[in-house]
């Protein structure tokens, strides 16, 4: 197993709040990779030093061997290393086909193929993936008028629809039906190993994470508290104490 | 409805053709209103459909009007020579100079017009919302002084053209019309294309969030000043026409006029509707009319009507009238029911 993404001792504070204080941790290619911690832990703010959205105070963040702590989110983003955002974000006057035709990854598109239209395979695409998180019913539908936990999902399905090589998604079963978390959890899966894609996904609900992962780090205050498999996780009294100290 | 397009553009192609002879006391009017149509439509292209409103498009009709002339003269005659004396009268020009310099100007003018927004993509599209209206109106200011204090072109003078070949003087109108005309068919052709394209998905995703855009690998910045540039490239070539159309051209009121046309544009854009195809067209009709009815009619008050009408379409009627009509009938939009009706439930399993 390949470490596809190597954090190494990052930092990254918001004026005097020090929201992550040298973190390391790997990404293995492949997995799925949980990421946990109370509220206000620093998750986020460790995906958005990864993604390239600000820079980082010190130490190196490295993708398939390659540094990217130095550049920007665009061209992070055609790396192939994709995330979603915590509050969900789409192109809420546009319907959900739309949005996902917009999500093609244009990293291997030239500009002749850029001023082409959209073909019928793309459309199937679009629509097979939209039917693969459950949402074929509203395709036609303006996305903006979707509940939350429906745009997490489209959020979800344009990301797939990207081909990324590495996901990081925030929190994807927050605001999702609770009696439908078992089967996003089931496509989660899948988009693992039909797609390959490796997923690295922060997470609050413990059973989720859990049930998917198969390395957990967990941050608290900003710091790494802890590291390893899901049932060392849950037996480090140290995380027990940070979430039971937090709620 | 399949049948019926092509007899609809085909209609409108020959009224487009008719026009001047239908009205023939009004040719100079109607190729002014082209003038409004291929500004509005370009100048959508990215407040429209990139969300970028630029209030300094009108430094590519500046500047194509002067690129157009100074190429123009270029072949026939020293250009410092020729604006130092002030003229069209004393220079003579064959037909054939006077129309492949026309002709070579106008190309000149599309395709240094898109480089200049190209380089000014470049400064300019770092900024956001607000800065970059002002951004732009600043740079076309800037290049209207600059420009005044050229003596190599005439300075504040301005430029002489040679005029029109022959004696009679409709002919010339005729011409300028149906040059008008062609350019903006042409673009019209283009942009209904255009809008069908990936590229097109994709300013308008920069439009609907940028910062999700980038997120998602698009090449921001490149789509930005592609689309600019080739929006430039049809401004710069109906500056240049506008040149050779009245002869005699000078910096800050005709050709960076800022103000007049420079604002226009927007208004019309907005009248018409955002973002759509036909909008920016049907802006520009009712604002050209209203416009010169109220020169007409209100005269000493025309401007304040005009005024008037700016702010209320700003106020009260952002989404124009295309943006209206979507609201009232979203199914001549092309909007669909799905099989199931919208429940507000989550998905099914
Ligand atoms: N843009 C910002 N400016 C200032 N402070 C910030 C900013 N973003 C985050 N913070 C602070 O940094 C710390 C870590 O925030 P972060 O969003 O990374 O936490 P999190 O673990 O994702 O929390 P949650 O579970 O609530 O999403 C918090 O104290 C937060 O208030
Ligand atoms: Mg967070």
């Amino acid at each position: 197993m390949t470490k596809i993404i190597e954090v190494n001792g990052v930092s990254k504070s918001y004026g005097g709040v020090k929201a992550n204080t040298d973190i390391s941790i790997e990404v293995e290619k492949g997995g799925i990779t949980g990421l946990i911690g109370p509220n206000g832990s620093g998750k986020t703010t460790l995906f958005n030093s990864i993604v390239g959205y600000h820079p980082i105070d010190s130490g190196s963040i490295k993708f398939e061997g390659q540094e990217i702590s130095k550049k920007p989110v665009q061209d992070i983003a055609r790396l192939g290393l994709l995330r979603t955002f915590q509050q969900t974000r789409i192109y809420g006057d546009m319907n959900c086909v739309e949005n996902m035709l917009i999500s093609m990854p244009h990293r291997k598109m030239t500009i002749r193929e850029a001023f082409t239209t959209n073909t019928r395979a793309d459309h199937d695409r679009a629509e097979h993936l939209l039917d693969f998180v459950g949402l074929y019913e509203k395709r036609f539908l303006r996305s903006g008028s979707l509940s939350f936990g429906q745009q997490k999902l489209l959020e979800f399905a344009m990301a797939l629809m990207n081909e990324p090589t590495v996901l990081l998604l925030d929190e994807p079963t927050a605001g999702i039906n609770p009696t439908l978390i078992n089967g996003l959890i089931d496509r989660l899966k899948r988009a693992n190993s039909e797609f390959g894609i490796t997923l690295f996904i922060i997470e609050h609900n413990m059973r989720v994470i859990m049930n998917m992962a198969d390395r957990i780090y967990c941050l608290a205050h900003g710091e790494l508290l802890a590291a390893g498999s899901p049932t060392e996780i849950q037996g480090d009294q140290r995380v027990v104490d940070a979430y039971l100290g937090a709620h | 409805m399949t049948i019926l397009r092509p007899i609809f553009y085909l209609a409108l192609l020959a009224f487009i053709i008719a026009a001047p002879f239908i009205a023939p006391d009004f040719r100079t009017q109607l190729a002014t209103l082209w003038i409004f149509i291929i500004l509005s439509m370009t100048w959508d292209m990215t407040g429209g459909q990139m969300g970028y409103n630029s209030l300094g498009n009108i430094l590519f009709y500046g500047a194509g009007m002067y690129i157009a002339a100074v190429v123009g003269i270029s072949i026939a005659y020293n250009v410092g020579e020729y604006t130092n004396a002030a003229g069209g009268g004393i220079y003579k020009f064959t037909d054939t100079q006077y129309f492949l310099g026309m002709a070579l100007g106008l190309i000149a003018a599309g395709v240094l017009c898109a480089g200049i927004a190209w380089v000014l993509g470049y400064l300019l599209f770092g900024l956001r919302g607000p800065y970059f209206a002002i951004g732009t109106l600043g740079a076309a200011i800037a290049a209207g002084e600059l420009v005044s204090n050229w003596e190599w072109v005439g300075g504040g003078q301005g430029i002489a053209l040679p005029v029109f070949p022959g004696d009679d003087y409709e002919n010339a109108k005729l011409f300028f019309y149906y040059l008008f005309a062609v350019t903006g068919v042409v673009l019209f052709i283009f942009l209904r294309w255009f809008y069908t394209t990936r590229f097109a998905a994709a300013i308008n995703a920069i439009r609907d969030d940028e910062e999700k855009a980038e997120a998602m690998g698009l090449h921001t910045l490149r789509y930005k000043l592609i689309t600019w540039s080739i929006a430039a490239f049809f401004v710069g070539i109906a500056g240049g026409i506008s040149g050779y159309q009245l002869i005699h051209f000078e910096p800050l009121e005709t050709a960076f006029q800022t103000i007049n046309l420079g604002i226009f544009m927007v208004v019309c854009v907005l009248l018409g509707g955002k973002g759509t195809l036909w909008g920016p067209i049907i802006g520009a009709i009712l604002f050209h009319v209203v416009k010169e009815v109220t020169w007409n009619y209100l005269l000493g008050w025309q401007w304040v009507a005009l005024g008037a009408l700016i702010v209320i379409t700003v106020v009260y009627f952002q989404d124009g009238l295309m943006g209206w009509l979507a609201r009232v009938k979203p199914e001549w939009f092309g909007e669909r029911v799905t099989e199931k009706p919208a429940l507000a439930g989550e998905p099914a399993e």
